[in-house]
């Protein structure tokens, strides 16, 4: 995955509330998009809009996203992962997130942060009025800077050590190849099996 | 102090007990897969030189893309018949079972799993798709996970993840007749909101969730995840025990027995603490349609389109305003006026047999309004044969109903064939009234197939007792 140590871009306000993953990326996008293929289809359906603010030239470049509470709840699709890391974005700062997305930005490495309700606010007046404004997402500190605030914040610490390192995660949990084989002697023996019946 | 069913059951399968504030490295009985979020983990795989690490602890599944018009291609995008192919491909390449377009055992991802008999209390079980949180019908803990952690189980049959709270779902009193399993969790997503789950497993509990069939069951654990909720959950018991000893690959004998024995053994212990308990009176709750643009935007049939001033802060209200707008609704006006084009009656929510037995009891010696396009489309080949042999094939299409004859995810995504128009109004029984789910500038009114099913005869939301 991608390794995050300490950022600093700018920040694009997205003031909205339960943006869902249907929304970050509409389902008929979906298919024809891969982590490492072409095309993006982020924010699909409002792009429409002229004044959203992803459509704005002054957040184009920016690469923390900061929206409100329930951020990319609903569908599971990584894809809406990958078109925020595909637009350029490295950190999500939202009042709360859906769990699926949360775990597959961890997963991917984009960072995503949860501020209280005051600091998203407090953002998005800053870079509503001044687009330029630095943020300082510090992964090592777990720290949000901006405007001469500083906001700290939680992240679980098995994923946070796998950001710091850029780790394959996948490699890091085959070195407990033992405690799996362990576990798996231990299962109980009459546990269905999918081979029984499919062709 | 004793545990929770969740807690026993996470810590059955806890290979590697994360440190404070870390993740727990748990392991997965079951892993689904179907064909839309998963050609990247395979190709992660075949990248870095992998295998799957328990093909025969894995099954997939096409159901999102695929045409539910015939077994043969249909397909009107190239990149869903892409997926589809990519996902046969692979499941071929890794020695994984699948389940395809045309199989008796085929369907959506969450109706066929239980209906093979693959779920079982007390296991786990991942897929690549949110509302995997049905299986929970099960006493099992089951939840939606991304390509990433799909790539993750392939390779290692564990994840890394973060031991969820517990939340209780007391539901006291019995469901009114008329009232579904879908009203209930409706009604519960109201009240706590799309976040109130956030971070923990829910144990639905009480009389009136042990009066649930498992079709209702699955219903009511299918939602849990538009609560925000990770999981939700149903201790197992003699409905549970029914429904399995009839499905196939079951233990027999003493075998049998013990596992009974086992899944008894399954339940809350009396003096576990919960982190968060709700309470809800069965008896008070009525069908509910959703009137804006998340499931907690909902309220009972009878009551009226609110104003963003009726919400307690700017956030809800902001919420209610974009919805109204998005949904061309005005403030004040009846729920039961709200005409609208099309039905969609399926889904992993409400696609299985219970379900179309409800629509076609309503529609039975009824039509579907003229300029009303009714679509039923089986949740699985199981259901659609039994729905066939029950007849409820002809009082389908006697009513003017597109019967389905092949199983799938249709119209509950916009990801196949079967999308409403920008500016069309479906009532439908899937689980998700987001802006264009069901397709660019869709509008959705997210309701019980009973509810759905009187909506098409009259064409605009109506119950089934107004007709
Ligand atoms: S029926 Fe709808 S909610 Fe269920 S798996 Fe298919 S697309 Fe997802």
């Amino acid at each position: 995955m991608e390794q995050f140590t300490v950022h600093v871009g700018t920040a694009l306000p997205l003031r909205r509330s339960n943006v869902d993953t249907d929304q970050i990326i509409p389902a008929r996008f979906v298919p024809y998009f891969s982590p490492t293929g072409q095309g993006n289809g982020l924010f699909g359906d409002w792009r429409d809009d002229p004044s959203f603010p992803a459509n704005l030239p002054q957040y184009q470049g920016a690469t923390v996203l900061v929206a409100g509470n329930e951020f990319a709840t609903g569908s599971s699709r990584e894809s809406a992962v990958w078109a925020l890391q595909k637009s350029g974005f490295r950190a999500v700062v939202a009042a709360s997130f859906g769990d699926i997305f949360r775990e597959n930005a961890l997963m991917r490495g984009l960072l995503p942060v949860v501020l209280p309700s005051d600091a998203v606010e407090r953002l998005w007046e800053l870079t509503e009025a001044d687009p330029t404004t630095p943020v300082t997402v510090d992964l090592e500190l777990r720290q949000v800077r901006f405007a001469g605030r500083t906001e700290t914040f939680r992240i679980n610490e098995g994923a946070r050590d796998r950001l710091l390192r850029g780790a394959d995660t996948i490699s890091d949990t085959l070195r407990h190849e033992a405690e799996i084989s362990a576990h798996e002697r231990r299962r109980r023996p009459l546990l269905p099996t999918t081979t029984r019946s499919a062709s | 102090m004793g545990s929770t069913l969740a807690q026993k059951v996470w810590a059955d399968h806890t290979v590697l007990r994360g440190e404070a504030g870390g993740d727990d490295l748990l392991y997965v009985d079951l892993h689904l897969l179907h064909e839309v979020n998963t050609p990247a983990a395979f190709d992660g795989l075949r990248a870095a030189g992998r295998t799957v690490r328990r093909p025969e602890l894995t099954v997939s599944t096409e159901d999102h893309n695929v045409p539910t018009t015939s077994p043969l291609d249909g397909f009107d995008d190239p990149a869903g018949r892409r997926q589809s192919v990519q996902l046969r491909d692979n499941s071929d390449a890794f020695g994984i079972p699948m389940y395809r377009r045309g199989d008796e055992e085929h369907g959506i991802v969450h109706v066929v799993g239980p209906e093979q008999g693959l779920v079982r209390p007390g296991m786990t079980a991942v897929c690549c798709d949110s509302h995997t949180t049905t299986l929970g019908a099960f006493g099992a803990i089951a939840f939606g996970i991304g390509t990433s952690q799909v790539e993750h189980v392939l390779a290692t049959q564990t994840l890394w993840t973060r031991r969820p709270k517990d939340m209780a779902v007391n539901v006291t009193g019995a469901l009114p007749a008329g009232t579904t399993a879908k009203d209930l969790v409706m009604a519960l997503i109201a009240a706590i909101g799309t976040g109130g789950g956030q971070g923990h497993i829910i144990e639905y509990r009480g009389p009136a969730v042990e009066a649930l069939s498992m079709e209702g069951r699955m219903t009511l654990c299918n939602m849990s995840v538009e609560a925000g909720s990770k999981a939700g959950l149903v201790a197992p018991d003699e409905t549970t025990f029914a429904y399995l000893r009839t499905r196939p690959g079951m233990p027999q004998g003493a075998e049998w027995d013990a596992e009974v024995a086992y899944w008894t053994s399954l339940r809350t212990d009396p003096d576990a603490r919960f982190d968060k308990e709700v309470t809800l009176d069965a008896s008070a709750i009525r069908p509910y349609v959703s009137w804006g643009t998340n499931p907690a935007q909902s309220l009972p049939l009878d009551g009226r389109v609110p104003s963003p001033a009726d919400f307690d802060t700017a956030t809800q209200r902001a919420a209610a305003e974009r919805a109204l707008a998005y949904m061309d609704l005005k403030p004040g006006s009846r729920l039961t006026d709200i005409g609208i084009d099309t039905v969609f009656v399926g889904s992993c929510t409400n696609g299985r047999i219970e379900d179309l037995r409800a629509a076609a009891e309503v529609l039975r010696g009824r039509r579907v309004a003229d300029g009303v396009r009714m679509l039923v489309v089986p949740g699985s080949a199981a259901v659609h044969r039994q729905a066939v042999d029950e007849g409820l094939d002809r009082v389908f299409t006697g009513a003017g109903a597109d019967f389905r004859p092949i199983a799938g995810c249709s119209m509950c995504c916009g990801l196949n064939e079967d999308r409403l128009r920008s500016g069309q109004r479906a009532v439908s029984t899937s689980n998700r009234n987001f802006e264009g789910r069901q397709g660019k500038g869709s509008r959705t009114h997210i309701a019980s197939p009973a509810v759905a099913a009187a909506s098409a005869v009259a064409g605009r939301i109506t119950a089934p007792t107004d007709l």
